[in-house]
């Protein structure tokens, strides 16, 4: 198949179109509105529907519905988009119905700024909402990574009944990648007997809920999700593990940064310092098992993020106290420089004995 | 021996959880007779809220979803868009309609979403315990409101129909009321006017019932359906504000 030049946004459109999805609700926001605008020209085309909605809370409440009625759907936005987004990911949670939401994330808090940045990694990774919940976030380095996992996505979303998160940043969402478009690995995906389509007179009516009032029917839902979240932690974990296998110094980066990361190992191996990178491809369920398989030679981790340090927590649980962590990190949509993270390595080897 | 009266197929054989002498019972077979007689059940998907009738997706005989507070017409959006041969309604009461969900309401009639809505109005919030509304009238009392509704504070109450009434996305609009057996059945021929009005793809359509909270008003059922014709008819007048061109 030939790859063609696509921006990230765009593609990620293109992505979920290839993946069966007809129906997309979003409003506007910086830096992510060419995949609204994507979606409102390319899907009248194959039948399918567009609506920009009056809000946020709204347009995801339209995907609990449509997800609710068994069609794959999408929704986009940018961080304090999402922050909205949170009630009805809530409730598409608890109430087991899948959808793929893309956050292309700015810099915050509040309004912030226009900027990528990664300081949505504690809102997308621990169930940003209200309740027991988790929901699978993928955090892709490419255009063509973002292409992939976007079809992967609904897949998982569908398999586990799960809303999926793909998070992205404005460098993702505006950079222009050639990409191709490759089926993902078949599942075999349930059937949605469960969805509101109407009873046809042919069976018991389906009701959509996440509303359990008895408190032991509650316990019980939610350590049946708990059961799928640990489901899909044994099933769904996907990391890179770069020039590891003599690493000295272990750098962890996800997303775009990775890719900065990538270029500073490159460097610090010229000038004899043995650099490796584990990057997490899922941020939930997080690449834990990735740290048990760090070289005998690592004296060090390094963290590298475009925030004050929110995927360092989960750095911190997976090395479980075996090495010393350390964390660069830049915020406000200042990126890392390669220079900026080669000193820091430089340093940080230069203090550990 | 022959059978005068039976339970309707739109509704469940689940006893509700409503208050003694609340009006949602009739709201819900009037419903209910309407999805029957008009034979669509089997298509109808309705939409819950959050509020006295959150339940109502045990009671509704058809496919039901649950909704957030106030955002049942915006799950009713997503379901209507993709299933656009079905028969879609939201059943909401006036602190989900009224005051979190305003935005929704709105745009969904603005769009001419192919919906029906159910709005339920009786002047408080009932489920969590009769605090003060969009919809209470001056001077009423609930418990945020603890010597009754003062306008300098919370404004004059909201009168939904007529502001949906502006909206050219809104092709039917009537407001009702159950207080007696004359307007439970104009109630009925509204409904169904409602529902037709989805059936004929004009538009969105809504009725707003007026209804009685015994329990949270601190009256008898008699009584309070003397203070609903006595108080809100006259603050909140009955009857259509808007129907399709050619419509009964």
């Amino acid at each position: 198949m030939t790859k063609v030049l696509m921006k990230g946004n765009e593609a990620l459109g293109a992505a979920a179109i290839k993946a069966g999805c007809k129906y997309f609700f979003g409003y506007p926001i910086t830096p992510q509105s060419e995949l609204p605008e994507f979606m409102a020209r390319e899907l009248p085309k194959i039948g399918g529907v567009f609506l920009q909605a009056e809000s946020e809370i709204a347009a995801i409440n339209m995907v609990y519905g449509a997800a609710g009625a068994g069609e794959r759907v999408l929704t986009s936005s940018s961080s304090l988009g999402i922050a909205l987004k949170q009630e009805g990911i809530s409730y598409i949670a608890g109430a087991e119905l899948p959808c793929v939401i893309i956050n292309i994330s700015r810099g915050g808090p509040g309004l912030g700024n226009i900027q990528p940045s990664q300081s949505d990694y504690f809102m997308v990774t621990r169930g940003g909402g209200n309740g027991d919940y988790r929901h699978p976030a993928y955090a892709p380095a490419t255009v063509q990574e973002a292409v992939d996992l976007t079809m992967e996505a609904f897949n998982v979303a569908d398999y586990y009944r799960t809303p999926v998160i793909i998070q992205g940043d404005g460098m993702l969402g505006q950079m222009m990648e050639p990409v191709e478009f490759n089926e993902p690995k078949k599942r075999d995906l349930p059937p949605k007997d469960w969805a509101t389509k109407g009873t046809g007179g042919k069976r018991e009516p389906n009701i959509v809920t996440s509303l359990l009032l008895a408190t032991q029917d509650l316990e019980d839902h939610n350590w049946k999700l708990d059961r799928k979240y640990k489901e899909i932690e044994k099933n769904e974990v996907m990391y890179e593990m770069y020039r590891m296998e003599d690493a000295e110094i272990v750098l962890v980066a996800y997303g775009t940064t990775s890719r900065i990361v990538k270029n500073a190992i490159e460097t610090l191996r010229e000038e004899g310092i043995k650099a490796g990178l584990i990057r997490p491809i899922t941020i939930w369920p997080y690449p834990s098992k990735a740290f048990d398989e760090i070289p005998d030679s690592a004296k060090a981790i390094l963290t590298v993020e475009m925030s004050t340090g929110q995927m360092l927590d989960d750095v911190k649980i997976a090395n479980e106290g075996r090495l010393p962590v350390y964390f660069y990190g830049r915020t406000g949509g200042m990126v890392p420089t390669p220079d900026a993270v080669i000193a820091k390595a430089k340093e940080i080897l230069g203090g550990v004995e | 021996m022959a059978v005068v009266f039976g339970r309707t197929k739109g509704l469940t054989e689940k006893q509700t959880h409503y208050c003694p002498g609340c009006t949602h019972g009739i709201i819900h077979r009037l419903v209910g007779e309407v999805l029957e007689e008009l034979d669509i059940l089997g298509k109808a998907i309705g939409v819950a809220p959050v509020g006295c009738s959150v339940f109502a997706y045990e009671y509704f005989n058809c496919d039901m979803h649950e909704a957030a507070h106030g955002r049942a017409p915006a799950v009713a959006t997503g379901i209507k868009r993709v299933l656009p041969e079905s028969v879609v309604f939201t059943y909401q009461g006036d602190g989900d309609l009224a005051a979190i969900g305003t935005a929704e309401i709105v745009h969904a009639a603005h769009r001419g979403e192919k919906i029906t809505t159910i709005f339920v109005n009786n002047t408080i919030y009932g489920m969590t315990g009769g605090q003060m509304a969009p919809t209470t009238l001056i001077g009423q009392k609930a418990t945020t409101a603890p010597e009754g509704r003062k306008e300098e504070l919370a404004g004059k109450p909201i009168k939904m129909s007529e502001l949906l009434a502006t909206i050219d996305g809104a092709a039917f609009v009537e407001r009702v009321s159950v207080h007696n057996v004359a307007n439970i059945r104009k109630a009925k021929k509204a409904i169904k006017g409602a529902f037709e009005t989805q059936l004929a793809g004009a538009g969105f359509s809504i009725v707003e019932v007026l209804s009685t909270c015994p329990t949270n008003w601190g009256l008898t059922p008699p009584r309070a359906m003397k203070w609903l014709e006595e108080n809100m008819i006259p603050y909140y007048p009955l009857g259509n504000l808007r129907r399709p061109e050619g419509g009964k």
